[in-house]
């Protein structure tokens, strides 16, 4: 089984210590408007929610890549952009029901979390335990993935 | 690195906004944020200018370690001179905003002249322009950010606004951003309306960078584990805000109470961090929602609070039903003891108001209980007030008293001058509890003697921020002193006064130094900024700042004779607890202090000490 | 079983290869009508862009990636379904039977009827040999005259731009891309495209093009007329359907299919742009986009293998990026007539969200300018989430999409 990355919006105090992490990682340098993982803020009931790919098993964003530039990595399930494949046709940033795959303007390519390959640097950034890296999956997205099923109706029948 | 090394300067009588290269001589001496701000601020604007005229400037600064993942990097600071005190300001405020200005590419913006109608400045980037606010004007700053948002079409905005009492000119009128964090103190939010500058929205993309990543890392890792780890940033501040020192500060004594005729509130645990905690009224649930955390901050002492929906305040008024920031220890403490207010919905929600219309709450609460003492000896009557019983305890004034001020209505008008005003005003100035026009904060200097002296040299009028030594004489940190003697405390408010300027302008939070001491922070600063920035050079870049703000404020006027504390402080003992019988000791201590500063016995700086001090 | 399937683009390739994943034993052949590697035509904009080389426009990247599948691959076009014998006819007159048969012949180009579109110098953007005749002739300083300000128009304008010919573009309808974008969104794309330097002329018709000494002349109404070294004809598509004349078959403007993806003959199915399937409102219809083509592609395989899936109905989701001005649509972006309209528009900064409502759902929604969580767009559409309290909220700051789509999640 994969580890996933599990998103507790009950300890999430909105720093973006995670977001910085991310940006780090990916563009090096800090740069919340650049990062695969997002907090959302919801002020008036005083919550903020951290979110980004759930590296689902539908893979919306990979079947309607019209050039392969999405890809699975074997050692951690996730779905990575392949940079000299994406030809920056955004297809799958409309395709991704999550809301989850973002179009970079500055580079032309779209950028989704492909979890670090396998050391996600948001969980390691974040001082609350908001964003963990385990094994198995998070009920979460177990929420999200039935939503897709109910969507696409293909999961029934893998 | 650290710096963007861009300066935005906004001429709001000719609409123009350039950008110019940040002076890195300047910035090698005095870092960012506080330091670097006041430098330009002294050297553009004449010391003697009037706070509210077009010749006043306002800088935006954030300092080298904004918008890094260096713990609590969120701070920017308003720096201009003050309309509540005609002194030195500069106001320190978390958020979103400072960190967002950095990404955008800015280290500062410096607004200059005055709009002839309401503006505001949009940052997207590189791309600064001013564009009409005149349908924000008189708004609050929550209806003014949700507005921008959507004019935008822009969730990531960040905005730093006025309300309606910036707009009305209330002296101690602040700038807030992100809802609910705020540059409180010496009316910077007055100094924004008088320019018709409404608001900054900014967004940025463009990151940040520090010279030395690998060592950086290695370094704020280290740091953060120490704020974990430490009793008050790891589990008291999160778990109760500031608001952890309301029962320990009554105890002591040291709680100004009904405009600080008392040292004690018999009621501080109803309006106590532990309260806030405590399920009330109608639902069952707290008043305090959760803890949130300033950009980058991991401590997160920030106080998310609801007030009960059937509670007075709100019972008809369903905009106030959702979350927002909730009381802080000085705000819990001006609109509550100092006022004699138990109840704790009635001042969230008059915090609440102070958050919507940019007021200061320490001045307002601190300014009303002066107000209420002044009723209570027959000096303000109805007549003044509407029919409103001005009386100590009475949540009623002090939830009407605080939307007439954002409102500038009635006796709100009177209020929006400040206690020393007001008190003038009304024929007794001894009874405004204010230093250089400033009201004091929640610590009674009759029981913790070191604020005294801090309340009497700060630069920017009385505030307990620019030498906390309640660090020392109360929880110990670094070292615990005696909060009853005056015996070293001018040399430990002049290490205090000059730390408290290094970390002001490194774009750090004051907070972190519960856990951290400048050791902890220097080699932070070291590795994202270039050049060497040891502890030598960051003490006597701390010293240099001081100094730069007294010659500021020895230029505008306001000199030793105004390092004086109010009269009852220094000569009405305290009524009970441990400091029963105490008055403050300045005179033991200012002194020395003077002397330790290298300054005359006047309160001038010599010019040997200037000279030390390259100034 | 034998699974023949004609149509090499993404929902052939993704229907041989979720076949071969359900079944290892099954015998795939891919037909396909081009002399091509499987490619995509979404890609060939960035061809003619000279961002990548003709193998950037591949479906499938590994050689061996079909041989390795045991996918058989055929080039040839189809011309004939015989449902009585299980058979279709190859255009050398090979008759290959099958088992089941998936029908994803894709789109053609549609040319108005404007007499000269069959002059040399007039191409098409639809293949890999119309992007090849383009590049030959979009040349530095070339006068090209782009006929049809579609999706495909508009999403080739750049890569004409950076070709540095001078363009002017012809649009019979008022607006541009009058089918994917309304009268602002597609007024704002109009003016962002005259201010970089092109001439867009809306509510023209291009009634002839003649050959004019080296180039063309193309008369218009209304006038003036142009002249062209190249006339780039994209004013639209439809089904790829003629080979199926004879065949029996049930169409509409496309193949009719079922929920499951299966045409009126047994053993058939159709997916991709050829197909008119359900919706996911209830309606019917033809969606010839890149996410409907793959998901109705693994839809009709899954039930080819006998594996009995209904797909959820499609729905109209576009992406546009003209000249760096980026433009989205989903669903029923007009509107209904009982329904609620949210809108915020800023002109000056080309930013532009427009969400349709009926009862307390979100139906339709348009952006300009926006490209940051626009997928949740769909996820708050296609799943037909109640609002609630959000539909409020949407209704005072469309913006804020990605934060009803948080709140609702999971309810």
């Amino acid at each position: 089984m994969y580890r996933s990355l599990t998103l507790d919006p009950e300890k999430c105090t909105g720093c973006l210590q995670c977001e910085m992490a991310c940006s780090w990682e990916y563009e090096g340098h800090f740069n919340p408007a650049h990062s695969r993982i997002k907090i959302f803020a919801f002020h008036q009931e005083g919550r903020f929610v951290p979110y980004t790919c759930t590296q689902c098993a539908d893979a919306w964003c990979k079947n309607a890549c019209p050039v392969e530039a999405i890809q699975i990595n074997a050692e951690t399930g996730a779905k990575e952009v392949v940079e000299n494949l994406c030809v920056g046709c955004k297809v799958c940033t409309i395709a991704c029901p999550f809301g989850t795959v973002n179009y970079d303007h500055a580079r032309g390519k779209v950028m989704k979390c492909d979890l670090c390959g396998g050391d996600p640097a948001c969980a390691r950034a974040c001082p609350t335990g908001a964003i963990t890296f385990v094994d198995g999956d998070w009920p979460g997205y177990e929420k999200m993935r039935q939503w897709a099923e109910r969507t696409d109706n293909l999961a029934s029948a893998q | 690195m650290g710096w963007q090394k861009k300066v935005l300067r906004v001429d709001l009588t000719a609409g123009t906004c350039t950008a110019e290269p940040l002076n890195m001589e300047w910035a090698d001496r005095y870092l960012g944020q506080r330091g670097l701000a006041t430098k330009y601020f002294v050297e553009e604007v004449d010391p003697r200018v009037d706070p509210l005229s077009p010749e006043n400037k306002l800088i935006f600064a954030t300092g080298p370690l904004t918008g890094t993942p260096a713990s609590t990097g969120a701070r920017y600071s308003v720096i201009t001179k003050g309309a509540l005190t005609g002194a030195i300001a500069c106001s320190n405020s978390g958020g979103y905003f400072g960190a967002e200005l950095k990404f955008a590419g800015w280290d500062m913006i410096i607004f200059e002249g005055r709009a002839e109608q309401p503006v505001y400045l949009l940052v997207i980037d590189d791309e600064a322009r001013l564009l009409p606010a005149g349908e924000l004007w008189g708004k609050g700053t929550w209806e003014t950010e949700k507005a921008l948002h959507e004019r935008h079409q822009e969730p990531q905005l960040r905005i730093s606004s006025i309300g309606r009492a910036g707009e009305n000119l209330v002296r101690y009128a602040c700038v807030v951003n992100d809802l609910h964090r705020a540059a409180g103190r010496s009316g910077v939010g007055a100094v924004m309306g008088s320019k018709n500058l409404k608001a900054i929205a900014v967004h940025g993309t463009k990151g940040t960078q520090v010279a030395d990543p690998e060592r950086f890392f290695q370094v704020v890792g280290e740091k953060k584990r120490i704020l974990a780890e430490n009793a008050v940033t790891g589990q008291g501040l999160p778990t109760y805000g500031t608001q952890v020192l309301m029962n320990i500060i009554n105890e002591l004594g040291a709680l100004p109470t009904r405009n600080a005729r008392d040292v004690q509130f018999e009621s501080a645990d109803k309006v106590s961090g532990e309260a806030m905690h405590e399920p009330r009224g109608s639902e069952g649930k707290p008043n305090l929602v959760r803890n949130q955390a300033c950009f980058g901050c991991t401590i997160a002492c920030g106080r998310i609070a609801r007030i009960d929906k059937q509670h007075y305040t709100v019972i008809n008024k369903p905009e106030y039903w959702g979350a927002s920031g909730g009381l802080e220890y000085e705000n819990a403490w001006s609109m509550g003891p100092d006022c004699g207010v138990d109840d704790l919905d009635a001042m969230t929600y008059a915090n609440f108001i102070c958050n919507e219309h940019g007021i200061d709450p320490i001045s307002f609460g601190a300014t009303l209980a002066a107000a209420m003492e002044l009723y209570e000896i027959g000096a303000i009557t109805d007549e003044q007030t509407g029919g409103l019983p001005l009386r100590f305890g009475s949540a009623e004034a002090l939830t009407t008293m605080v939307e007439a001020v954002a409102n500038g209505e009635g006796f709100g008008k009177d209020l929006g001058l400040g206690s020393k005003l007001l008190c003038e005003k009304y024929g007794h100035p001894d009874l405004s509890m204010s230093v250089k026009g400033q009201e004091f904060p929640a610590y009674d200097p009759r029981g913790i003697q070191g604020m005294g002296l801090t309340y009497a040299t700060s630069n920017r009028g009385a505030c307990h921020l620019r030498s906390y030594t309640v660090s020392s004489e109360v929880l110990g940190i670094p070292e615990k002193t005696d909060p009853h003697t005056t015996e070293g405390k001018p040399a430990l408010v002049k290490a205090f006064q000059d730390v408290t300027a290094a970390v002001d302008s490194s774009g750090l939070c004051l907070f972190s130094t519960f856990a951290w001491s400048l050791e902890d922070i220097q080699p932070q600063i070291d590795a994202a900024c270039e050049g060497d920035w040891s502890l030598d050079k960051l003490m006597e870049m701390g010293e240099r700042i001081w100094n730069l703000e007294r010659r500021f404020n020895l230029a505008a006027g306001i000199d030793g004779s105004q390092d004086r504390l109010p009269k009852r402080l220094v000569s009405e003992p305290a009524p009970t607890g441990p400091a029963k019988g105490m008055v403050n000791r300045l005179d033991e201590m200012l002194p020395e202090y003077y002397s330790l500063r290298g300054w005359t016995p006047e309160g001038v700086p010599t010019p040997e000490t200037l000279e030390r001090l390259e100034l | 079983m034998k699974h023949v399937i004609v149509g090499a683009g993404p929902a052939g390739v993704l229907a041989a290869e979720t076949i071969r994943s359900l079944d290892k034993h099954a015998d795939i052949v891919l037909v396909g009508g081009e002399p091509e590697p499987a490619y995509s035509r979404m890609a060939i904009p960035y061809l003619l862009a000279g961002q990548i080389a003709e193998e950037g426009t591949w479906l499938r990247h590994a050689p061996d990636h079909f041989d390795r599948l045991g996918i058989a691959r055929r080039a040839a076009r189809v011309t004939a379904l015989r449902p009585t014998d299980r058979s279709v006819t190859l255009d050398g007159g090979t008759e290959i039977s099958y088992d089941r048969l998936l029908i994803a012949s894709g789109s053609v180009p549609v040319d108005p009827p404007v007499p000269g579109l069959d002059l040399p110098g007039v191409h098409h953007c639809w293949t890999l040999a119309d992007a090849r005749g383009i590049m030959e002739l979009a040349r530095p300083g070339a006068r090209v005259v782009l006929m049809g300000a579609g999706f495909i128009g508009c999403i080739i304008m750049e890569a004409l731009v950076a070709r540095k010919v001078r363009l002017t573009v012809v649009e019979a309808e008022d607006r541009m891309v009058p089918r994917m974008m309304d009268q602002t969104a597609g007024g704002l794309i109009k003016r962002w495209c005259v201010e970089q330097g092109i001439e867009v002329r809306t509510s023209t018709r291009i009634s002839s093009v003649q050959k004019s000494g080296e180039g063309l002349h193309l008369e218009c109404e209304p006038g003036p007329s142009l002249q062209a070294d190249l006339v780039v004809v994209a004013t639209g598509v439809r089904p790829a359907t003629d080979f199926l004349a004879d065949s029996g078959i049930g169409l509409g403007k496309g193949i009719l299919v079922d929920a499951h993806q299966r045409s009126t003959i047994e053993g058939v199915f159709a997916a991709g742009d050829v197909c008119e399937g359900v919706d996911w409102d209830g309606g019917h219809g033809i969606h010839a986009i890149q996410p409907v083509a793959v998901e109705t592609g693994r839809v009709a395989a899954h039930n080819m293998v006998g594996r009995e899936v209904a797909y959820g109905g499609a729905m109209d989701m576009n992406v546009l990026d003209t000249l760096g001005l980026i433009a989205s649509s989903y669903g029923r972006w007009q509107g209904v007539p009982d329904g609620d309209t949210a809108a915020l528009l800023d002109e000056s900064a080309y930013r532009y969200v427009k969400l349709q409502f009926q009862g307390d759902r979100l139906i339709g929604a348009i952006t300009l300018g926006l490209t940051d969580h626009i997928g949740a767009l769909r996820g708050l559409i296609e799943s037909r989430r109640s609002l609630g309290e959000w539909k409020s909220r949407l209704l005072a700051d469309p913006a804020r999409f990605m934060e009803a789509w948080l709140a609702t999640l999971g309810k």
